[in-house]
């Protein structure tokens, strides 16, 4: 069982900013979802392998070469703030 | 020019060619009954002109003699798939105003063959729902209304728009796409049909990822027929998709014929739950008389790892989400929200945080907490690969009835269409896809055929699963169950 605390750490590794007030709430509905995900616990799962891949498929080579690029305006085009070919962010380093 | 848009997909291709209308009456008729059904809130954004660009290029191709296989034919576009030029949100308020620099493979592939776009079809926020009510653009309605209500009910999801937009004659197929159902359990709800084809035979390029091991690309429409032609032109080898599989699409129109002689139906037994709905059980009893009838002997089968599907889903599904949606971090597209001026005020982290918590919807956030959770240092081997040993174990299920077997056959949903409000428990929401998930999977083709109607005059549909890659297997087994269900009621149009 997950507590108010733990809550807010998942939504910190997740960065999504929880305000005052609402990791109670979540507490119980992630608990309800848990539990319900802890009877997975009671399959023996002995000598079985994780899946991988649902249908098996061979990962293909190619040439090492440039297949696409030089598209610095469509690729900046959705981009919430950009200086100078960049993406722009808030500073990082004082 | 109403009734253009009561007919099938086939018979607008035959009418196209035959020259009984023309592309353009074709487009202007459905752009027409897209503006009409605004209530229904089917589509996000409406496209006319890329419909109207479609059908002026159709009519060329017709007169000129070189009209292609979807040549002038109108369909609507989950807001899933990246449309060159046109909004794509995943129905979340973190891509609001993202416009793509290019064209998904899928959609490309359409268009390449001769479709034109109506719109982006509304949907469950990143995918992540069973009725639509996670859409921050807000909920589709149904076009279906129980006998003698007004109660709105929900289309399902997550392809609700898709759904909705088929069954109310807005157009004659959709893109979907489904990762535990989100294809097959909204065909079901309104009364369309509806196939997910094996995991790889469709370009995952260009569509927003949600649980990248499990989502696939499919077509939605009024018939097995239509589905076969779309998944025709929307099947086939991408390189720029790993998990693409590099094999030949076959001739899936030409494969149905209906006669099931030689084919072995399974019946898997853990699908039959404790306090089925009567009305469901009856509608199974009768697919498994109408496939006796095409000449297909019954078996009983077991797929003993059934009720360990919907946790191993639940673990698996927001694992891989909340990678895949770390990338909405408000520095490249989408939503940007200053982290104002709390402790760390104006950070590059405070700035991540609200811009999250501002742009994804509450289920997205669960699903990303679990997600997080479960792959968190400590719990990933208790939670996450475990998860993935049962999911082996689920396919191993298959593989064993394909021994006896050649397609299954079950409900593809517990219920018919419920209410906005009806399952507001997250869980009670989850255990709506209790049919569909252990396909997803295990990456099989599955589809839903409409197949009766409840007491009160809702859909129920039908769910094939086939061998991996046996498409044709699935659809040519839909094809029988479709002719002897003979589901021609529509939804009365109150909108």
């Amino acid at each position: 069982m997950i507590d108010a605390a733990t809550v807010t750490r998942i939504a910190k590794l997740a960065r999504i900013k929880l305000g005052p007030g609402e990791a109670e709430p979540l507490v119980g509905e992630l608990n309800g979802i848990l539990t319900w995900i802890e009877q997975l616990g009671e399959v023996d799962t002995t000598g079985v392998e994780p899946m991988a891949a649902v249908i098996p498929n061979t990962l293909r080579w190619r040439d090492d070469v440039v297949t696409d690029g030089g598209v610095v305006a469509k690729v900046l085009a959705n981009a919430p703030a950009s200086e100078a070919g960049f993406f722009a962010v808030p500073k990082v380093i004082e | 020019m109403a009734e253009l848009t009561g007919l099938t997909l086939a018979a607008m291709r035959d009418g196209l060619r035959a020259k009984a209308f023309s592309a353009g009456e074709l487009a202007d008729a459905h752009i027409a009954a897209v503006e009409a059904a605004r209530p229904l809130n089917a589509f996000i954004v409406e496209t006319p002109d890329h419909a109207r660009a479609a059908a002026a290029a159709a009519d060329a191709a017709l007169a000129a003699g070189t009209a292609k296989p979807l040549s002038g034919i109108p369909l609507g576009i989950k807001d899933l798939f990246a449309t060159e030029g046109v909004q794509t949100t995943a129905g979340s308020k973190i891509l609001e105003g993202f416009v793509p620099q290019y064209e998904s493979t899928v959609t490309a592939r359409l268009f390449a063959d001769g479709a034109g776009m109506l719109g982006k079809l509304n949907m469950d926020q990143f995918a992540m729902g069973s009725s639509n009510e996670t859409s921050a653009f807000g909920e589709v309605v149904s076009p279906w209304r129980a006998a003698g209500s007004n109660r709105v009910l929900v289309p399902g999801g997550s392809s609700g728009g898709s759904a909705a937009a088929v069954a109310a004659r807005l157009c004659a197929g959709a893109t979907g796409t489904d990762t535990g159902g989100s294809i097959r359990q909204p065909a079901a709800f309104t009364g369309i049909a509806g196939i997910k084809p094996t995991y790889g035979r469709c370009s995952r390029w260009g569509v927003v990822a949600f649980a990248s091991s499990l989502d696939q690309v499919g077509p939605m429409a009024r018939d097995v027929r239509d589905c076969a032609i779309l998944l025709q032109s929307m099947a086939g080898f991408d390189a720029k998709d790993a998990t693409s599989l590099d094999v030949a699409v076959p001739d899936w129109e030409s494969a149905l014929t209906g006669d099931l002689r030689g084919v072995r139906v399974g019946v898997p037994r853990e699908y039959r739950l404790d306090g089925i709905d009567p009305e469901i059980a009856a509608m199974w009893d009768a697919g498994l008389a109408w496939v006796r009838a095409a000449g297909a002997t019954v078996v009983d089968v077991s797929l003993p790892h059934t009720k360990y599907a919907l946790p191993a889903y639940y673990i698996i599904a927001p694992a891989e989400a909340s990678s895949n949606l770390a990338r909405y971090d408000g520095v490249r597209f989408g939503l940007r929200v200053d982290g104002g001026t709390g402790g760390d005020g104006g950070s590059l982290d405070a700035m991540y945080e609200a811009t999250r918590a501002a742009g994804f919807g509450p289920e997205v956030k669960r699903r990303i907490m679990i997600g997080t959770y479960v792959l968190s240092a400590g719990f990933y081997d208790a939670y996450y690969r475990q998860a993935q040993k049962v999911r082996t174990l689920i396919a191993r299920d298959f593989e064993a009835a394909w021994e006896v077997c050649d397609v299954l056959l079950t409900p593809t949903a517990p219920s018919a269409a419920f209410s906005p409000g009806d399952k507001a428990d997250p869980l009670a929401m989850y255990l709506n896809d209790v049919f569909t998930v252990p396909s997803s999977l295990a990456g099989l083709p599955a589809m839903s055929i409409p197949a009766a109607l409840t007491a009160t005059g809702l859909p129920l549909g039908l769910q094939v699963i086939g061998r991996p890659l046996d498409e044709a297997g699935v659809l040519n087994a839909g094809f029988a169950l479709e002719r002897a269900a003979g589901f021609t009621t529509q939804p009365g149009r109150w909108w």
